[in-house]
């Protein structure tokens, strides 16, 4: 009788560590071989790349179905006005101190907004936002309700030459990307990860064994309130030009995020990523079509709920077992098959 | 002082046209557990058939109801049975992300058929018409529209626990399984819910279209509207419904009359307010 051995990593997640390492290294290089609207797309697929990772965090693995995440994307863009049209903060430490203060602001919201459940607590998030929407277009000196223009000193600090800063916003996109899903990926293999998923499958059963469930969930709106606020940033530092419609906009930065993490599978860290992909093709083929390609994402989005709501990597794991991301333990009986504790 | 008196009156007769957005989001839930995050766009797609429909007829727009009510009736009737009967179950995922899908392609197909131009439909003379109430003047259309949410809410009232159909909607709200046993047809019951509270949202959207003029994107704006009034009043409470619509229209119409910027962050700030301190609602009712 041989002991059982346990491991997390699998062949297929050793492989495709490589991989991304090696695709990062390319992606790395970018400014030297990708033309100047690439780089832009590559960007902003970074950044929804990232907003799908953290809304995923939320709704697929802490139960919290937000649709006011644009109130942090937001909230980070005008920090990023606020800090260094009035602050004089370098952009960068601005965006990293946008993270720090919706932190702070994202405690006393969650004490409120927590006292609603399920579909309640999704339409709360977007009073949320509401309201963060109509306060900073009170704010006259930050262009109250028409918005203003990042200044041209300040965008200089960032690289004296055009493509040096295009270099950058590129760079930092991608870094946020890097940093988001290895702090989800982090999270969710820790312990707190497994309190998460607990909660997830019973909370009834993650309670009795001793998991403070509000507590859990407090920590997953906070982290993913920070993060999204400097993703924010960093959307806006791209964009140059802020808008309390544009900020806060349910369109761009919560509906098309649900629909690329529903259609690319929900509860999964693979999931996002594909959807990402898949969303991007689909609205550089249909974006000429305005706004049939939103019906048409929306009926997809419709379809995949309804026919296949673990979304597409769902249809390949019910295939093949796989997994990229080593999130579950293993147990292999020597010469016999191993097996997936999930 | 009579400024504010004023304010006061005019946001209890707003908090009218708000019970009627919520009337429909109530029931449905208090039915089936289902949030509809389309419901705002609901509305206004019941605006814009108000619009067609006068158009084509050349009739009043409360006269188009006639039309409008029935056909919403029939959508909310296919559409639950077609759609959302498919997305109910346990996990509350799915209906929320097909109601929002939902959301968007009506959105998306009013802004195709429609264009972003803002329209309004043309109520005629009783949309300046007013009567003096001790030195206020009171529009008649705000004072229709209240006594409309009243009666609105007076006939739901009595269809939820006076009438067969009424049992039905409290046996399948108390416990599916045991009404579908007792011979009632699940599927069937929710299907006749939802095209109540369509029917009632026809009524919002025709009051709304003649009260302000509208365009396709601003559904999640009453959606909010009417889930705010809904918490306010406290949940499965019809009449709660109707408090909570009069204290958000009153708060907007102060908010309003102390800086014109004001007037929608005072209605959300009422709301938190309330949720803050009395969690389950003003009015809460005990599930029945």
């Amino acid at each position: 009788m041989s002991v059982p051995a346990v491991t997390r990593a699998t062949r297929a997640s050793r492989i495709a560590t490589v991989v991304a390492a090696l695709g990062l290294v390319v992606l790395m290089l970018a400014p030297w071989w990708a033309g100047r609207a690439d780089m832009r797309l590559m960007g902003e697929i970074y950044l929804y790349l990232s907003l799908a990772c953290l809304w995923n965090l939320m709704a697929g693995y802490a139960g919290l179905v937000s649709v006011g995440q644009q109130a942090y994307v937001g909230f980070g863009g005008y920090m990023l006005f606020a800090l260094t049209v009035f602050g004089g903060l370098h952009p960068i430490a601005a965006i990293v101190a946008a993270g720090g203060l919706a932190a702070a602001v994202s405690v006393p919201v969650a004490t409120l907004i927590f006292r609603l459940k399920g579909a309640y607590f999704a339409i709360g998030t977007w009073v949320v936002a509401e309201v963060f929407r109509l306060s900073f277009a009170q704010v006259s000196a930050l262009g109250g309700g028409s918005g203003s223009s990042l200044p041209v000193g300040i965008v200089r600090s960032l690289s004296s030459s055009r493509s040096g800063r295009e270099a950058l916003s590129y760079w930092l996109a991608l870094g946020a990307a890097v940093l988001v899903i290895g702090t989800v990926y982090l999270f969710l293999r820790s312990r707190r990860g497994l309190a998460l998923t607990a909660i997830r499958d019973s909370e009834a059963a993650a309670s009795g064994l001793g998991i403070d469930i509000w507590r859990t969930k407090l920590e997953v709106y906070v982290v993913t309130s920070a993060l999204t606020a400097i993703i924010g940033g960093l959307i806006f530092l791209q964009k140059l030009r802020i808008s309390p419609d544009a900020a806060f906009s349910v369109n761009d930065w919560t509906a098309f995020v649900i629909f690329i993490v529903v259609i690319g599978g929900i509860g999964t860290l693979e999931g996002p990523i594909i959807g990402t992909l898949v969303f991007f093709a689909i609205r550089e083929t249909l974006a000429d079509f305005g706004t049939t390609y939103l019906m048409i994402l929306g009926a997809v989005a419709i379809v995949v709920m309804l026919k296949a709501p673990k979304g597409i990597w769902g249809l390949i794991r019910d295939r093949i077992d796989l997994e990229l991301f080593p999130l579950g333990y293993r147990v292999h009986q020597e010469g016999g098959e191993g097996g997936t504790l999930k | 002082m009579i400024e504010w008196v004023n304010a006061l009156v005019q946001g209890i007769l707003l908090g009218g046209l708000y019970a009627l957005f919520a009337a429909g989001l109530s029931l449905i839930f208090g039915v089936m557990r289902l949030v509809n995050i389309a419901h705002g766009d609901l509305i206004v797609l019941a605006a814009y058939i108000g619009l067609s429909t006068t158009m084509i007829l050349g009739v009043h727009p409360f006269i188009a109801l006639l039309i409008v009510m029935p056909v919403m009736a029939t959508i909310g009737y296919a559409l639950q049975r077609g759609l959302l009967n498919h997305a109910l179950g346990d996990d509350i995922l799915p209906p929320l992300l097909v109601t929002f899908g939902l959301s968007v392609i009506i959105q998306n197909a009013l802004l195709e058929g429609y264009s972003a131009d803002p329209q309004k439909l043309n109520g005629g003379a009783i949309e300046t018409a007013s009567i003096s109430l001790g030195g206020l003047a009171v529009g008649i259309l705000p004072l229709l529209t209240f006594a409309i949410a009243v009666a609105v809410i007076a006939v739901l009232q009595w269809v939820f626990y006076s009438t067969g159909l009424g049992r039905g909607f409290r046996a399948v709200s108390d416990n599916q399984e045991i009404a579908q046993l007792m011979g009632l047809n699940k599927a069937h019951v929710f299907g006749l819910a939802m095209a109540l509270a369509l029917g009632v949202t026809a009524i919002a959207g025709i009051l709304l279209g003649v009260r302000t003029s509208f365009d396709p994107a601003i559904g999640g704006g009453r959606l909010i509207f009417g889930f705010e009034a809904v918490i306010i009043g406290g949940l499965g409470s019809l009449w709660g419904t109707l408090a909570g619509g009069v204290i958000l229209g009153v708060a907007q119409t102060l908010g309003a009359k102390i800086d014109p910027g004001w007037q929608l962050l005072a209605g959300h700030v009422a709301f938190l307010v309330v949720l803050a301190l009395r969690p389950n609602g003003l009015f809460p009712r005990v599930e029945h």
